[in-house]
């Protein structure tokens, strides 16, 4: 079995259908690079990269190794020839553990049995090797995302990879966790691998690409050496036209004086937040930075009651409220939107209006609900938040990401909350998208509206807010004012090196 | 929540993808449609090829008589499925009806017997209590299922799994192993519930009919119905959009007490007693009408209308195999359970 990493597309294209996603594509990889494959939502990247990995088939053209076609009919015979795909959502089975995924499908054996023993004892090399610091036999349920990750490079290194494309790998990433992962993947690559990695971080591609090549509309549109691009650039090539600057200008900021709209005192989350106090002003962005597992979403669950918390008191407009549900807090004018879209944001089985309207249904209830009330609400919506949509019967599913997250924006301002929290809120959405979502806070802001963002994307908290807390371990640490704002500032909170 | 692949498209072109399956639907639309059609009025077409069936193997089929006897033989599990339908759409299951049904009729036996006995009431007097006690013991046993299963965040299969066997148990030990019958003169009293017609329909199938209609309302028309659905698609994401998950689960394990109660009540005076086998796989039979009417047991999507004609169609199977001696009547069961597995194929999702 030949092993190889110089992969080349050539006039690739698919279809689903009568839709034709890629265009004749064409370009080759040399090993021990790394490639920033970019793109906006749509693009079609990932469908090349599945193409790539075996997980879907070419309609036209080919795929060849060492200038000899080739064709997987499934991820596993990619795989054999050293090409393995990490999805952006992982393929592990979360009760099983490390050993057991690294080595799923793959499994050791002595005559009939699980060789379990040696599994494990391989396992924990790989992990030595990703730099991951657990056990071989821990359950994948009990990991953080970043954790996760590396269980799935480990998985990768086991099939002996020559060629690793990951998909968005740091979007869920905070950045201390993504430097590890770049400092793995310049490993990887002194070791002669090929990477690609896809993502809509420009500046992340900047730092660890060798290559970028830009795809637009399912077509190749450039290859260039990523010193010899600017951001502008890279961003100008995605998307085909001049883009205006990605952060709208701030609603200006309220007095301090002004009475806090949200006091929050001495709120403790056990086993995630302690002693947390903060106050937020009508018409104010707060944003909260902190590494994955500084507790911010948890805090937050807490706050609105869907964990236990404990002690502390909560004040809206200075009258002391218990929140002890998401209907409570949603009766006293909080909302949350949740950072993971697909398991607590929105029913995608469900109708565009059935999501919109599912937290404010009792105002379309008379006692029977009034369908073509709730009709109204979503043209309203649709048109309110730009939501791109064939027709208003789909299901959320058939939305694209962005669309999704459009929605689910306007699902938790439906009732109308006074303080809304925004849980990354532009995750895996493309940069078009993210501007409409920008635009739609500081509108929320300067109609008065108190926006809490909580955000694992430095530059958009810098860019959106006008004060940041940062919470590390549980705690708050520090809460830095927009004049005082700067990556370092967040990082070195955040990590504690202050 | 299980997704089907399709609905999970490259997570990249999420736009991109649901084009290319939009395509591939507009590729073979005349078929596809025509797919679609049939999933949602299959359990329909079943029922209307079954009547041609029994219409051509037996002339008493088709009359009147014929239909209003299999819609009133239908009205108790019917009525316990539309019930049903609310807790398997919110994703729960309720295994303990039949039980829960005859524990009800052997204490509203009892308890009739002993009003009638003791308190010098006239019958209808004495009657009437006993449907109101048995409608608030189906509500009280589905309170406490309900409240087992939220507050004691026990599963549901396993909360009814033990009160099947504890209903059944407490009535037999009532009944001393044989029947608890209904004293005569309040028989008399109460056969009419069940022998009675208005308009020359049975009164059970009257109150099937509206039992249904308010469950239909109840699941399409108001918030409690939309949550139902919420809760049975995605828990979580019902949970964070400020729906009180608890408290809707429970009001729908009440909701098919209730039911249990109706169908009880209308049970009674047809036999007069309660024994050991009353109810005997109620429950198989209600989750079965439930499935073939369309409702998905993993929840999050059904319909009562659904549920009436999967109960009618399992009935009218049976109807058929008494009228004609094709299959033998003891083949009953087999027949309905090729019926269900054929249903589930047909409405199984796509890979």
């Amino acid at each position: 079995m030949a092993i190889t990493n110089a992969l080349s597309f050539h006039r690739i294209a698919k279809s689903f259908g009568p839709v034709q996603v890629l265009h004749g594509i064409s370009f080759g990889l040399e090993p021990g690079r790394v490639y920033g494959l970019l793109g906006e939502n749509g693009a079609g990247k990932s469908t090349l990269m599945k193409i790539a990995a075996g997980y879907e088939q070419p309609s036209e053209g080919e795929l060849r190794l060492n200038d000899k076609a080739v064709r997987f009919g499934n991820s596993r015979e990619a795989e054999n020839h050293g090409i393995v795909l990490i999805h952006q959502e992982f393929n592990l089975a979360e009760d099983l553990t490390i050993a057991q995924n690294i080595f799923l499908g793959h499994e050791i054996r002595r005559g009939l049995w699980l060789d379990d023993a040696a599994m494990r004892e391989q396992a924990a090399a790989l992990l030595r090797e990703v730099g991951l610091a657990a056990s071989p036999d821990a359950r994948v349920r009990s990991l953080i995302v970043a954790e996760k990750q590396l269980v799935e490079i480990a998985k990768a290194l086991a099939r002996r990879f020559k060629l690793l494309i990951l998909d968005e790998p740091t979007a869920t990433l905070t950045p201390s966790e993504a430097e590890r992962l770049f400092a793995l993947m310049k490993r990887l690559k002194a070791d002669g691998a090929t990477l690609i990695y896809i993502s809509h971080k420009l500046d992340e591609v900047e730092r660890i690409a060798d290559e970028v090549i830009v795809m637009r509309d399912g077509r190749f549109v450039a290859r260039e050496a990523t010193a010899k691009l600017s951001r502008q650039q890279m961003a100008r090539l995605m998307v085909g036209r001049e883009l205006a600057d990605l952060y709208p200008p701030r609603a200006p900021a309220p007095d301090s004086s002004q009475a806090p709209l949200l006091k929050v005192q001495g709120l403790t989350v056990p086993g995630w937040a302690q002693d947390i106090a903060f106050e937020l002003r009508a018409g104010e962005v707060l944003g909260f930075a902190g590494l994955v597992g500084a507790g911010r979403t948890e805090l937050f669950e807490g706050l609105l009651g869907l964990r236990p918390q404990q002690g502390g008191s909560v004040q809206i407009e200075g009258r002391p409220v218990r929140l002890r549900s998401p209907r409570e807090a949603a009766d006293h004018g909080i909302t949350y939107l949740s950072e993971d879209r697909k398991g607590k944001g929105l029913h995608v089985q469900f109708g565009l209006m059935e999501n919109l309207t599912l937290m404010d249904l009792a105002r379309y209830a008379r006692p029977w609900l009034r369908r073509s009330d709730e009709r109204a609400a979503l043209q309203a919506a649709i048109t309110d938040y730009g939501i791109r949509t064939g027709s208003l019967d789909v299901r959320a599913a058939a939305l694209s990401g962005g669309n999704q997250q459009k929605l689910a924006f306007a699902k938790v301002l439906q009732p109308r909350p006074r303080v809304v929290v925004l849980d990354e809120p532009t995750r895996g959405v493309d940069i078009g998208a993210k501007r409409e979502l920008y635009l739609l806070i500081q509108r929320l802001a300067a109609q008065g509206c108190g926006v809490i963002v909580i955000s694992s994307e430095l530059v958009e908290l810098i860019g959106l807010c006008h004060r940041v807390a940062v919470m590390r371990a549980g705690r708050l640490r520090a809460v830095l004012n927009a004049d005082q704002l700067s990556e370092e500032a967040l990082i070195a909170h955040a990590t504690g090196t202050h | 929540m299980p997704q089907a692949p399709t609905e999970t498209p490259l997570r990249d072109g999420a736009g991109n993808a649901s084009n290319g399956n939009n395509g591939n639907r507009a590729g073979g639309r005349s078929l596809a449609s025509l797919w679609r059609g049939l999933h949602g009025f299959g359990p329909v077409l079943g029922l209307v090829l079954l009547c041609i069936a029994g219409t051509l193997l037996n002339s008493e089929f088709a009359t009147l008589d014929n239909a209003l006897n299999v819609l009133t033989r239908t009205a108790f599990i019917g009525i316990i499925a539309v019930g049903m339908c609310f807790v398997i759409i919110s994703g729960g299951i309720d295994l303990s009806v039949g039980s829960m049904a005859a524990l009800i009729a052997g204490c509203v036996i009892l308890a009739m017997n002993a009003l009638g006995a003791k308190s010098g009431w006239p019958p209808a007097a004495v009657v009437a209590a006993g449907m109101g006690l048995a409608l608030l013991l189906g509500a009280v046993f589905g309170l406490a299922h309900g409240l087992l299963i939220t507050r004691g965040r026990i599963e549901p299969f396993i909360v009814t799994l033990g009160t099947l066997g504890i209903f059944r148990a407490y009535l037999t030990y009532f009944a001393d192993g044989g029947a608890i019958t209904l004293d005569n003169t309040l028989a008399d009293a109460y056969s009419p519930v069940y022998y009675a017609s208005v308009l020359g329909v049975p009164v059970p199938v009257w109150v099937f009919a509206a039992v249904a209609a308010s469950g239909g309302l109840l699941l399409n028309r108001t918030a409690f119905g939309r949550y139902v659905q919420a809760i049975g698609s995605n828990e979580q994401v019902a949970r964070y959009a400020a729906v009180n998950v608890d408290r809707i689960k429970v009001w729908t394990y009440v909701l098919l007490g209730v039911c249990v109660g109706i169908a009880t009540l209308l049970y009674v005076p047809r036999l007069g007693s309660a024994s050991p086998t009353t109810g005997l796989l109620w429950e198989l039979e209600a989750i079965a009408a439930v499935i073939v009417g369309g409702t998905a047991l993993r929840g999050g999507a059904g319909s009562v209308a659904g549920t009436v004609v999967g109960a009618v169609l399992l009935s009218v199977i049976s109807n058929i195999l008494n009228l004609t001696n094709i299959i033998s009547v003891y083949l009953n069961a087999a027949v309905q359970g090729f019926v269900i597995i054929v249903v589930a194929f047909t409405q199984r999702r796509k890979p």
